[in-house]
């Protein structure tokens, strides 16, 4: 055995790695919780879309913990939901501004919908569930976590939707000229039904199930 | 100025364009309150007056402080304090003058908070520039039509709950996602009706 294969076993069982893929799999915001289902239903109909906001998502989520692990001790427990509200509400302006800024199209096209990153409850769980409670670092990888399965699973959602609905991937035709698009996948009962299957299939894989 | 005539506004926001099932908000509370109809009845109710109330106060302030003041960039950030204070005043009140509303009303104010549709109903009215009148129309029919959805949604499971045999993964998230692709379906029915700008 090399030295470097065991470094990298034993670092599979800190608490840094743990932090980091418990937002993977294990405690992922979508399957086990359930929470931050608005903004993933309703911009996944084509995948530029869903990358943005994946990405956006995850900047806030890092950055929002990180500050509210920093002063976790300053803030009093009574008025904390405000606290996190405007901490997260400075980031999601960074994002949006950045947005309008470069990428105007696809600012358009999210409309309120990166404004309402804000009320995603992901953000709000993290803070209560893990940020309050942690150091940074610990607090950032978590973030980082729950960020990247997020956008794992918008993306699962927007490869599916804009495929079939509108024959192409990220703009480019993949489907042969005989497809017929499935306009349901493109509004909302396509968008429920899809989410609705995927949780069945995860949940079954996982077996976490609800009575 | 947005010139649609309020009234269309409010049969638009509650039938053709449900902020539930078209513009899919609000789903948080959506899934996890929908399992009681009488708790459902209890959450729509609030929502509808916590929505209105921040709605016509958010108004005046947009448009007659923050603009003026060239001060857009730090909407999100006000009209989140707002909510937050207003959510929190109204508690208070609710403790103090009218204790029996507590149990029913009361319990539902503290999660309206971080629901999405208080603060989307703000969003839009920014978005699509309504005047007063149309701003108390739209928002009075946002929230009408989210009590809407999340009531008839309650009242579904409630059924399903005593007859179905439903496949283990699908219980408690996943069939509520089915059934409400199946009441968006409905919902899309009255589309042809009206267009919203």
């Amino acid at each position: 055995m090399s030295p470097k294969k065991t470094v990298k076993r034993s670092f599979k069982y800190t608490k840094w790695f743990k932090a980091l893929t418990a937002g993977l799999w294990q405690d992922h915001p979508t399957f086990c919780m359930v929470l931050g289902i608005c903004s993933m239903l309703a911009v996944t109909n084509r995948m530029n879309n869903a990358i943005a906001m994946g990405l956006g998502v995850t900047f806030c989520t890092v950055f929002s913990s990180l500050f509210i692990s920093i002063f976790r001790n300053v803030i009093p427990s009574r008025v904390r939901m405000l606290a996190y509200m405007v901490i997260i509400a400075t980031f999601v302006i960074c994002v949006d501004r950045f947005l309008k800024a470069y990428f105007p199209p696809i600012s358009e096209e999210l409309g309120p919908y990166v404004g309402l990153i804000i009320t995603n409850c992901i953000l709000m769980g993290r803070a209560e569930a893990y940020a309050i409670k942690n150091g940074p670092l610990l607090s950032t990888l978590d973030g980082l976590g729950c960020g990247i399965g997020y956008t794992f699973m918008l993306m699962l959602m927007a490869l599916v939707r804009e495929t079939i609905g509108f024959g192409t991937l990220l703009g480019y035709r993949v489907m042969p000229g005989s497809w017929v698009n499935w306009v349901v996948m493109t509004i909302a009962p396509g968008a429920f039904f899809l989410l609705g299957v995927y949780l069945w299939i995860f949940r079954t894989i996982a077996k976490k199930t609800e009575a | 100025m947005n010139t649609t005539n309020p009234l269309i506004l409010l049969i638009a926001t509650i039938f053709t364009h449900n902020i539930a099932l078209v513009y899919i908000l609000g789903m948080c509370p959506f899934i996890v309150i929908s399992k009681n109809f009488k708790t459902a009845l209890g959450m729509g109710a609030a929502i509808i007056f916590v929505v209105t109330l921040t709605a016509i106060i958010n108004w005046p302030i947009y448009w007659l402080i923050l603009v003026p003041a060239h001060a857009e960039i730090v909407s999100y950030l006000i009209f989140i304090i707002v909510i937050a204070a207003t959510v929190q005043l109204l508690e208070m009140l609710i403790e103090k003058f009218f204790p029996p509303l507590q149990s029913s009303f009361g319990i539902f104010l503290p999660l309206i908070t971080v629901n999405c549709i208080v603060l989307a109903v703000l969003l839009f009215m920014v978005l699509r520039k309504y005047d007063f009148i149309q701003t108390i129309f739209y928002s009075v029919g946002t929230s009408a039509g989210w009590a809407l959805a999340i009531i008839i949604m309650a009242a579904i499971k409630e059924k399903m709950m005593l007859v179905s045999d439903i496949p283990k993964g699908l219980r408690g998230a996943g069939i509520t996602m089915i059934i409400a692709g199946l009441l968006a379906f409905a919902f899309m029915g009255f589309a042809g009706m009206i267009t919203l700008q």
